[in-house]
This record gives structure tokens, C-alpha cells and sequence, in this order.
């Protein structure tokens, strides 16, 4: 049981994070209806801007932990709506989803090519010690992770849903034309959920850069596990988002540990599959009707 | 007139400089610089570099200057036969490199069939099974590694029962194969056998199998970022039993991404710039220098690999591509003869190589040398 524990918790960690990016994926189809398939490096790029502000600028780390997440957010919030969703959003959603393809493979070179292809050590802001606590050991790293993940994602919910910025947010993510008429200032609320996506993918990168290490190639594994976890728990609700990638954390976890490494990969993919075969709007997702 | 004139210029160029006079020797390494060999792929193109760079500024090889090109692997044996293939076509002297044993594996025979050197970085005992006469190591071989291990597991950790975790690639597997007979012949007995991929950046769950599984100690036997993971993920779960590789897992670049997580882990090392051999020291320095970065034991073997290159060249007084891979197979190069070398060098008839190696342990951050281990047949 013991053991259960510690895979469970290690999973709920790893969870966290993918909840984290899975949140962008059901924000960016809020207020876009396309997916961003650049949400892995989302994750991946904010730790290396940080490094490169500590290799580059020589800034200590906190300050540049700082500077980066600044960067990023106003280049891939600000500059991604701009530059990217904007133009290509009036020829349809295809476009823009090529286009994000597009993007990734730019973020991942440019990362490669512009810092390092090496992995780089990343510090952590929070305590790596462990406690055992009934015979389990818990790393508190882990813990914090999920703390984090958990209130930044709950304080996402709470100022979607209770404040009146948050709320005109949501009227203009679920209908933008009466919102206009409202008097919702549409372009600034979807302007800012993708401000909000940019500093949520910075957080979970700062959160898994120091246990993954900082790296080109992590958006691959980090993207594709946060779009299971959006699917598994709705690509339409942040809290499907939270549950799908707590869900997935945790399966990948135990299959890691009672399955296979190897076959690790497959279990979230069987999972997403049934999903989409049995409740194809996830767990709590809701059913969306489209006129063509 | 206009053409005399040119010649003549030419002519006195030469005279000036003989270098110029004669066309440069093409080296082209092969080699993981992405993907999840980059690590190692990059320590051992820079050690490539200085090497080039070094002979060079001495003459270069019999008085020709060395070209040296490299080309990305990715870490993908298809790319890498492609590269392979692609330096071969290009003229290349002899292919150098890769590091990781699969796109070895999947590339060997290409360069055998084309009677030409190539001289690798790869560790997996199964390479140099296959009797291609045209492979040569630059590190000792899992063969030769293992038994000094499990030795050390025996009688310097003394250890009754192990936990291996093991990369699921050609090395990995290589190196399971060779330690697990090793283990049990000294009676260590291994109570889990932990497989993981290559690339993988979540341990958690592997660290918690080694935790529960309460061995003696831990033999991990993983390529360089994916050691840095592990032991950073078995430092969160609270695993305190001794953590034992051979040599990735004490390299400078393991120790720098995992910090605090890689002290106190101990292992083999078969080439260390925290040697006691002065020119491995030196080495090290002028890599530091050079590329503002302490040099893993990929480093030197890129280094080595090159005046392998020299050391033959100059022995068979000729550039010809298959007396190269004569004149290496079965040689003994010491640096008397070839500095650049560095530590007595044998090298086997298939490909092989012995020379002294080292047990170390990480302290303060940084790999400390404790014992020197002799030559398996001196």
C-alpha cells in the first residue's frame, strides 16, 4: 500500500504539470477553436530563456527567473495573438493549427540551435527533502508541485468564474459576437486568456524543468501528455483539464510501475481512445453543437 | 603569360608554405549532436576539435592539415547510416564516430564494406562480436568494464544484493547482459532489474521500484541525462543505499545537471581528466579553455581518436585507408610514441581496446580518482 502511495503521489506531481499545460490547450479552443499544437513548447521554452538570462545577462536566478517568464509571456501571449493567431484566424482554424505546428518546430530549433542542444541543470525553487509519513516516503518536492499546480489552477477557476473580468472572459470565449454587443471589450479578454495561457505554461515549466532538466526536446513529451489530459477531461472546461491531467499523471505513473516502461506511453493512449469512443467530450467536458 | 604568372605565384606558395602545397586529409565524425545523445555527442566533437586544432599547429599528419567535418546524427541510426554512407562518398580518411552503441551497430557495416576505419566511442560488448575488422573503440569495452565492477560491488561497497537499472538501448541492454553473469558469479544477488527508455524524463517511478526493492546498493547503468534524472528523482524519493556506475554516471556533465543528487555516487571510470595521468589533467585544462566546459570521458575518447588516426598514419607513412585500419588492429601505442594518446593504449585484434582504468567517487561535486586498476592483459 505504502508503495501504491508513493506512485500515486509521484503521479498526481507529474499531473500537475500536464494539467498545467492541458489548461492552455482548452484556453486557446476557447477563445480560438483550434488547437495550439505548440503548447509542449510552451512548457519546454520558458526555462531555457531563463538560463539564457543567467548565462547571457549574468542576472542571479531569481531575477532572471523573473526577466524570462516576463519574456515569455509577452512574446507567446502578447506576440503569439498577434503575430500568429490573428492574421491566421480570419482564413479558419486549419491555418492557425498548422500554423502552431509550425511554431513548435521554430521553438524547438530555435531552442537547439540559439542555447543548447545539451540538457541543462535547472535550480528549483522548492525543497527537494523527503518525510516519511505512515512508511511512506513523500517527496516534498512533489508535494509542493501539486500545491502549486492546484491553487494556480484553482485561482484560474476562481477568477474565471467570480470575477467580472473572468466572467466577461468567459462570455466572450462562448460567444463573441453577443459579448461585443454587451459592451465586453472582446479583443482585450481574448488577448488576455492567451497572457494567462503564456504565464501557466511558464509556471509548469519552472515546476518540471528542475526533475526533467531543461531541454529542447521536452515540449514533445510534456505537449502530448497535456492534449491526452484536455481530451481525458474536457477540451472545453479548465477543470476537465485539471482532472484529465491528474488522471493521466497517475496512470503513467502506475503503468510505469506495474505495467512496463516501455509500455508506458501506450496506457494514456488506450485511455484516449476509449474516451473518445465512450464520452468523446470528456470527462467534463461539454457537448458543443456547431452550425455548418 | 597571364597563366605563368599564376603558376609561378603558385609555385613560390608553396615553397612559402608546404602545407598549402598539399591537399588536406577529410576526417568526418559521425555523431549524436542532438537527440538524446547530445551529451556525449558534443563532448566528443570538441574533443575532435582540439585534436584537430592541436596536430594542426604541429603539421598536421605527414605534413597534410586535417579537415575535420562533422555531421548530426540526431541519435538516429538511420540518420546515422545515412551519415555514415554520406562520408564515406565524401572521401572521408577514416568515419569517426558515433558515440551510442545502437546507431554504431546499425552503421558498422557500411564503412566495413567500403575497407575503412571506424573508430567509436560505443561501449556495448556486442560490437565488437560481429568480427568486422574495420571497428575500433576509443573506451573499454562492457566486457572488460563489468568484472571490475562487479569486483568493486563485491569487495569495495560489499554489497550482497543489487538493484540494476538499466537503459533499454543497445548500451544498456549490453551492459545489463555483461554485469548480471559478473553479479552472480561473486553471489550478489539482484532483486530488481529496473528497464528504461532512452530520453525518458520521469523516474519517479523507477526510483520508488529501486527504493522498495532495498538492495545493498544501486548499479545504474543509463546514458548521461537520463543518469542526471535518475539520480535527482532517487535523491527526492530518499534512497540513501550507494549508487554505483561505470564511467557515464560519474561524468562531469552527470555531476553538473544532477548537483547535490550525484554526491557520494562511486563507479568505474575508464578515462577521467581527474586522473592521475598528467596529459589526461592537461587535457582537460585546454578543453576548459577552449570550450568553457569540463570534458566527460567523451572528450577524451574524441581526442584519442584522432591521434589514433595520426599515430597509424604516420606508422604506415602513407595515407592509405585500409593500412590504417591494418596498422590499428592488434597495435600498442604509447604516448613515447604518440602523446597525443595520452595512457598506454592496446588495442585488440577485434577492435578492442585495454588500458589502465579508474574507480572513482563524486565528492564536493567533483570526481575524485581512488584507485588505478591495471591492464586486463598488459
Amino acid at each position: 500500500m505504502a508503495e501504491f502511495i508513493a506512485y500515486l503521489i509521484a503521479g498526481l506531481a507529474t499531473g500537475a504539470i500536464y494539467a498545467l499545460a492541458a489548461i492552455g490547450f482548452t484556453l486557446v479552443w476557447q477563445t480560438s477553436q483550434t488547437i495550439n499544437f505548440a503548447q509542449g513548447e510552451f512548457v519546454m521554452l520558458p526555462a531555457i530563456l531563463i538560463l539564457a538570462m543567467v548565462g547571457f545577462l549574468g542576472a542571479p536566478f531569481w531575477l532572471a527567473t523573473v526577466l524570462g517568464i516576463a519574456l515569455f509571456v509577452l512574446l507567446f501571449g502578447w506576440g503569439f495573438k498577434i503575430v500568429i493567431v490573428d492574421p491566421m484566424i480570419r482564413h479558419g482554424v486549419l491555418p492557425l493549427a498548422i500554423a502552431t505546428m509550425a511554431l513548435a518546430i521554430i521553438m524547438k530549433e530555435g531552442a537547439k540551435d540559439g542555447f543548447s542542444a545539451e540538457a541543462q541543470n535547472f535550480p528549483s525553487f522548492l525543497p527537494v527533502q523527503t518525510i516519511s509519513l505512515g512508511g511512506v516516503s513523500i517527496s516534498l518536492q512533489h508535494i509542493a508541485i501539486i500545491l502549486v499546480a492546484c491553487a494556480a489552477i484553482g485561482g484560474l477557476q476562481w477568477f474565471v468564474t467570480r470575477t467580472k473580468t473572468g466572467r466577461q472572459m468567459q462570455a466572450a470565449a462562448q460567444n463573441p459576437n453577443v459579448a461585443l454587443v454587451l459592451g465586453i471589450p472582446v479583443a482585450r479578454m481574448v488577448m488576455l486568456t492567451f497572457l494567462i495561457n503564456a504565464g501557466l505554461a511558464a509556471l509548469a515549466s519552472v515546476l518540471i524543468s528542475p526533475i526533467y532538466l531543461a531541454k529542447f526536446s521536452n515540449g514533445e513529451v510534456i505537449g502530448l501528455f497535456a492534449f491526452i489530459a484536455a481530451i481525458v477531461g474536457g477540451f472545453n472546461q479548465v477543470r476537465g483539464a485539471l482532472a484529465g491531467g491528474l488522471i493521466v499523471g497517475v496512470i503513467d505513473s502506475l503503468a510505469a510501475a506495474y505495467i512496463s516502461t516501455s509500455y508506458r506511453l501506450a496506457v494514456p493512449l488506450v485511455l484516449l481512445v476509449i474516451i473518445i469512443l465512450v464520452k468523446p467530450e470528456g470527462l467534463f467536458g461539454r457537448k458543443e453543437e456547431r452550425r455548418v | 603569360m597571364k597563366n605563368s604568372v599564376l603558376a609561378a605565384a603558385f609555385a613560390a606558395l608553396s615553397v612559402v608554405s608546404p602545407a598549402l602545397a598539399q591537399e588536406k586529409i577529410k576526417l568526418i565524425n559521425v555523431v549524436e549532436l542532438s537527440g538524446a545523445g547530445a551529451t556525449a555527442g558534443t563532448n566528443w566533437k570538441n574533443g575532435i576539435d582540439l585534436a584537430v586544432a592541436d596536430i594542426n599547429a604541429k603539421g598536421g599528419i605527414l605534413g597534410r592539415q586535417i579537415e575535420i567535418i562533422h555531421y548530426d546524427t540526431q541519435t538516429n541510426p538511420g540518420n546515422t547510416r545515412a551519415a555514415v554512407q554520406r562520408a564515406i562518398d565524401e572521401g572521408t580518411y577514416a568515419v569517426l564516430g558515433p558515440v551510442f552503441s545502437g546507431p554504431i551497430g546499425a552503421s558498422m557495416q557500411i564503412a566495413q564494406r567500403a575497407e575503412i576505419a571506424q573508430i567509436v566511442g560505443g561501449e556495448a560488448a556486442g560490437l565488437t562480436k560481429q568480427g568486422n575488422p574495420y571497428i575500433f573503440r576509443t573506451s573499454l569495452s562492457q566486457s572488460a568494464a563489468m568484472p571490475k565492477i562487479a569486483t568493486y560491488l563485491q569487495n569495495g561497497v560489499k554489497a550482497k544484493t543489487v538493484a540494476v537499472v538499466w537503459v533499454n538501448n543497445d548500451f544498456g541492454k549490453g551492459g545489463r547482459d555483461s554485469i548480471l553473469p559478473e553479479l552472480e558469479k561473486r553471489g550478489i544477488k539482484v532483486v530488481a532489474d529496473v528497464s528504461t527508455e532512452q530520453g525518458q524524463a520521469d523516474f519517479a517511478a523507477d526510483a520508488i521500484k529501486v527504493k522498495n526493492a532495498n538492495a545493498d546498493a544501486v548499479f545504474v547503468y543509463l546514458n548521461e541525462e537520463e543518469s542526471a534524472r535518475f539520480l535527482t528523482a532517487a535523491k527526492q524519493q530518499g534512497i540513501n543505499k550507494p549508487m554505483v556506475g561505470e564511467t557515464t554516471l560519474l561524468g562531469a556533465k552527470v555531476i553538473q545537471l544532477a548537483g547535490a543528487a550525484a554526491e557520494g555516487v562511486k563507479g568505474h571510470v575508464g578515462l577521467s581528466i581527474d586522473a592521475p595521468v598528467p596529459a589526461f589533467q592537461e587535457f582537460g585544462k585546454k578543453f576548459q579553455q577552449r570550450f568553457n566546459a569540463i570534458s566527460d570521458h567523451n572528450g577524451l575518447k574524441g581526442y584519442m581518436a584522432v591521434h589514433m588516426v595520426k599515430w597509424a598514419t604516420e606508422k604506415q607513412k602513407k595515407f592509405d585507408k585500409k593500412g590504417l585500419a591494418d596498422t590499428l588492429r592488434g597495435a600498442r601505442i604509447t604516448p613515447k610514441d604518440e602523446p597525443g594518446i595520452m595512457i598506454e593504449t592496446k588495442i585488440e585484434t577485434n577492435g578492442d581496446i585495454d588500458r589502465e582504468s579508474f574507480l572513482a567517487e563524486v565528492v564536493a561535486g567533483k570526481q575524485v580518482i581512488k584507485e588505478t586498476l591495471p591492464m586486463i592483459n598488459p
